[in-house]
């Protein structure tokens, strides 16, 4: 099988790529639309800055190409914000795979959220064997709100989309490469799709 | 609901730990990647490594230890000791490291952290802050605790998210060492004063001092040594006992 990580300088693809190794697989990271549209499954990460991370797509035509792909396609916190609609951090249009926002955390609480946080409302097979109010590790100041895509639920501040689903792409807001055996199961999980 | 972390610390001197590791059941104590290992087993919610001897030819090796950590490990980790510039911080993030923390570089030059911050993002950016009470009110210290500085801790934590930073991991140097519980006072009043999370550290010397930087400290996470390295407090009877006692914690089941 094989598992692609979109290569695109985000902090994380180092520790995602040592995650799936530690699950035996030894994924291929890469920036090639070819490279890229024949995985079996493609994870798109992200630590960073959206529109930052959406002009590195546009200029590198990885936008057109995430959202032609038809295979499981896994979107891990950033990832999962550009996947939305829109994105509050400076005024990003994102690739708009789910016809959501993703708006700032009013600072009630800290902003960023980081550390662990539970999920509640589970409905994906990526919490197959995941037992409601599990924690994951979060570290975020945007959220992406509630909608008809929602398949996991975390609050902080407000309930926002901890993770989301439509057709073959998923996503999930906490960094599961850094969520300890909950983490591996969900990464498990998306492998078996 | 967010949960309050417990946080290991451990010191780092070429490449292996130091502060008389006294685990049992370890085949190598002062090999940093088995301890680290073990504590995100026993449900540690973080990890920092910090290196006490950090020097510019050394710097490789701390690099090496940070990618065998990044390969080992499934939870969090910071590094620090010694960061100065841009290209130590890219050099360790890109190792696999999930956070660096700066202390002298930052009080020397200030604007490191500003750099640091849009560079790689506030998330990954703790400033260290090392406190001691001295005539009438909490002052900075650099260099290990060393030097004393003319700055104000408080003044300082405020600049600190001002410029940037993602999260201050606040030292007592009055109570490190003691074992007579974390600087509650000096941590609340910095915990309330700010938006970013505050890690205590300094004092630890039983499981309800942990209560109390919670409770009393307004801490969002705790941090602590030798404790830990000594098995005086072991990491899953501490959460247990914080959970018994009302605390937002993590407990994997």
């Amino acid at each position: 099988m094989d598992v692609v990580i979109i290569d695109y300088n985000a902090g994380n693809v180092r520790s995602v790529s040592y995650a799936l190794q530690r699950l035996g697989v030894n994924p291929i990271l890469s920036a090639d639309a070819e490279v890229i549209s024949k995985a079996d499954k493609v994870i798109f990460p992200g630590v960073g800055e959206a529109s930052t991370a959406m002009r590195f797509l546009r200029e590198n035509g990885l936008d057109a190409l995430l959202k032609s792909l038809q295979q499981p396609v896994f979107g891990v916190c950033l990832g999962l914000q550009l996947l939305c609609r829109h994105s509050e951090e400076n005024d990003t249009d994102c690739l708009g795979i789910f016809d959501i926002d993703v708006r700032k955390f009013e600072p009630r609480l800290k902003v960023p959220q980081m550390g662990w946080n539970d999920l509640i409302k589970m409905g994906s097979p990526l919490f197959d064997g995941v037992s409601e109010h599990s924690y994951l590790y979060f570290v975020h100041s945007y959220y992406a709100q509630l909608s008809e895509h929602t398949v996991a639920v975390t609050d902080y501040v407000n309930p926002f989309s901890a993770a989301l689903q439509k057709d073959n792409f998923y996503a999930l807001q906490a960094h599961p490469e850094k969520s300890g055996k909950v983490g591996e199961r969900i990464l498990e999980n998306f492998l078996k799709l | 609901m967010l949960t309050k972390r417990i946080i290991p610390c451990l010191d780092i001197k070429d490449g292996r730990t130091v502060k008389g590791v006294n685990f049992i059941g370890l085949r190598d104590a002062g090999d940093p990647v088995e301890l680290a290992a073990r504590y995100a087993r026993e449900g540690a919610d973080e990890l920092v490594f910090l290196d006490i001897a950090a020097t510019v030819e050394k710097r490789k090796t701390l690099v090496e230890l940070v990618s065998k950590v990044a390969a080992e490990i499934n939870i969090p980790f910071t590094v620090g000791g010694g960061i100065s510039s841009k290209a130590d911080v890219s050099a360790l993030l890109n190792a696999g490291a999930d956070k660096i923390s700066i202390n002298s570089s930052a009080v020397k030059r200030p604007e490191l952290i500003n750099e640091l911050a849009s560079e790689f993002g506030s998330q990954c950016v703790v400033v260290a802050i090392d406190s001691c009470f001295a005539k009438e009110e909490h002052v900075v210290h650099i260099n290990g605790g060393r030097k004393a500085r003319a700055l104000n801790t408080i003044q300082w934590a405020l600049e600190v998210e001002e410029r940037g930073a993602g999260e201050i991991l606040l030292t007592s140097m009055d109570h490190d060492g003691t074992k007579a519980g974390f600087a509650n006072g000096l941590v609340s009043e910095i915990s309330n004063m700010l938006n970013i999370p505050v890690i205590a550290s300094g004092g630890a010397g039983n499981m309800q001092h942990f209560v109390d930087a919670f409770i009393k400290g307004h801490a969002d996470a705790a941090l602590a040594a030798s404790i830990f390295h000594f098995e005086e407090v072991r990491v899953p009877e501490l959460k247990m006992f914080l959970k018994e006692k009302g605390i937002a914690i993590r407990i994997e089941s």
